[in-house]
């Protein structure tokens, strides 16, 4: 019986929590823009976007590299190196490009939002705002979520690119499979709407989803050192399992049923 | 009750913290152009009172009315007006802390008003002038005292001349020079330009100077009202005990609690037993 309770009530725990973040989503997006608003999610854009950058860079080459090695390795066996490009390209724009991005920037930008926001509230600089007839939904929260969602399906190309060309230094360079059949028949095999395209989706949904879950953890933090420190370990835990879920959605949607 | 002279009239507020009950049917009205005085002990809900007011939460029954409008029933739309009229003083300052002491100033004056950059640059440094910290103005929140936040803090809350401010705790952590400057700074704003302030504070000496009327809170009701001479001369046993700082008397100095004696010797005492 007591189980039961304590399903029932977490449940409605989950729902009431699920509510108020739409109510914060929609009270900070439905706005006619501002050239202000533009100006601050310019700013956000660059915080949570070109610095996280050089993370996004480093691990898309590394990626790249360790892809060519074991995929070298297996094709070789059949003498199939050369669809070694096509095989780097379309792993990294159907699924690590996206997938590996939003793990990353979860660390690396949603830990921080959740933080800062959270903290803005504990010091009561969200109360101040209210106070002063600035509606933090708009001024605080709106340009941190358009930022997130604007940059992370741009951090995923890039994250995309950079391990194609990771693929080929350790592919064309090192292993000695021929460049031209490398990029040759990577351009023959990937297709814009299927593959790009689809993988633009899949990053943009995962954009909405990650920073959602760090804005409203900040939002909603219990306002003490220890409140903060849950809802930061909450958005990376959360937004974690989200993508690999969603990803499964979106694959099944996208690439299983031919 | 309320006429044309009252700003804000709080009539038969109650108000509860999850079971506690913090306000319980309290009445009291802020007069145009006056200064307004709230005493009461450590947690009784003096910033609590101020939330109400500035609509950031909301009665459990009663109404507080803003120039007659009731700001419980307020749209947001309508809230947010007349939030632009008031303006407060928070107990921690909550400078925003991203932004330089000028960049927190000029904050409302940016975002509420079109004024040319020169004339904010002018108008920042009158008001960081008024508090002491011109030669502040480029430091960041982090780099500032307590009591210079606080000072910041204050004359952010004046940047764009309300009508209404709340001060929460305006001198606490001030050495006497700063808080002279500021009390004279409280009435000089409110003579001159004809403010209305709520003063929150425990520095009753300070406060009878410059108060045009009290009120003092405890026990979830008003205990006692009146002109600060008035106040001096009640002989109410629970004003003195305020006035006095006395901590035995009939308002409670203890957030409830045990008896004291059971908590520390709870444990000692069954070890006694045994
Ligand atoms: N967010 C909250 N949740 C639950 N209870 C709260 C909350 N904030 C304040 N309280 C309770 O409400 C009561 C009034 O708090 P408030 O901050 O208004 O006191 P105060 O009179 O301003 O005290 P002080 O003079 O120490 O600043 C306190 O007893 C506190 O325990
Ligand atoms: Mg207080």
């Amino acid at each position: 019986m007591n189980y039961l309770q304590s399903i029932g009530y977490n449940t409605l725990n989950a729902l009431t929590g699920f509510g108020r973040a739409l109510l914060m989503l929609v009270g900070a997006i439905i706005a006619v823009p501002q050239r202000k608003n533009i100006r601050l999610t310019v700013h956000q854009i660059y915080v949570v976007g070109v610095q996280s950058l050089l993370i996004i860079m480093v691990s898309g080459l590394f990626i790249g590299m360790v892809m060519a090695l074991q995929g070298y390795t297996i094709l070789v066996n059949y003498g199939a190196e050369g669809s070694l490009g096509p095989m780097v390209a379309l792993s990294l724009l159907r699924e690590l490009g996206p997938v590996v991005t939003a793990l990353l920037f979860a660390g690396r930008a949603g830990s921080a939002l959740t933080a800062e926001i959270g903290l803005m509230k504990a010091t009561e600089q969200l109360s101040s705002l209210e106070m002063m007839a600035v509606d933090p939904l708009r001024r605080i929260i709106a340009p941190r979520f358009w930022a997130g969602v604007i940059a992370m399906p741009m951090l995923a190309l890039i994250f995309s690119a950079i391990g194609i060309l990771g693929g080929h230094l350790v592919g064309v360079d090192w292993l000695g499979v021929d460049a031209g059949s490398y990029w040759s028949i990577m351009q023959a095999t990937v297709e814009w709407d299927k593959d790009v395209v689809n993988g633009i989706i899949k990053s943009f949904v995962f954009a909405v989803v990650v920073t959602w879950i760090a804005i409203f953890k900040g939002y909603d933090a219990i306002p003490t050192s220890e409140g903060i420190s849950q809802a930061t370990t909450q958005t990376v835990v959360y937004s974690s399992l989200a993508v690999l879920g969603l990803d499964f959605v979106l694959t099944a949607l996208m690439f299983g049923i031919n | 009750m309320s006429n044309s002279s009252t700003l804000v009239s709080v009539e038969n507020l109650r108000f509860l913290r999850g079971n506690r009950v913090i306000y319980d049917d309290i009445n009291l009205t802020i007069e145009k152009g006056k200064i307004t005085a709230i005493m009461g002990p450590s947690g009784i809900g003096k910033t609590t009172l101020m939330k109400l007011i500035g609509g950031q939460l909301k009665p459990d029954s009663g109404d507080i009315r803003y120039a007659g409008d009731s700001i419980p029933q307020m749209s947001r739309r309508e809230l947010y007006k007349t939030r632009k009229k008031m303006s407060m003083l928070f107990q921690s300052g909550a400078l925003f802390t991203d932004i330089s002491v000028f960049d927190n100033v000029a904050f409302a004056l940016r975002e509420h008003t079109k004024l040319d950059e020169d004339i904010i640059r002018t108008l920042v440094y009158l008001k960081l002038e008024a508090v002491g910290l011109r030669g502040a103005a480029d430091l960041m929140p982090s780099e500032l005292s307590g009591g210079m936040a606080r000072r910041a803090a204050l004359a952010r809350a004046i940047a764009l001349d309300p009508e209404l401010i709340m001060y929460d705790e305006p001198f606490a952590g001030q050495d006497p020079i700063s808080m002279g400057v500021l009390v004279k700074l409280i009435k000089a704003l409110s003579s001159a330009l004809d403010l209305t302030s709520i003063v929150v504070t425990h520095d009753v000496s300070e406060v009878l100077d410059i108060a045009d009327y009290v009120y003092i809170l405890a026990n979830q009701k008003i205990i006692g009202e009146g002109t600060p001479s008035q106040i001096k001369a009640s002989d109410s046993e629970l004003v003195q005990q305020f006035l006095l700082g006395e901590a035995d008397g009939p308002v409670p100095f203890h957030f409830p609690a045990d008896d004291l004696f059971n908590t520390l010797l709870g444990t000692a005492q069954q070890g006694v037993k045994k």
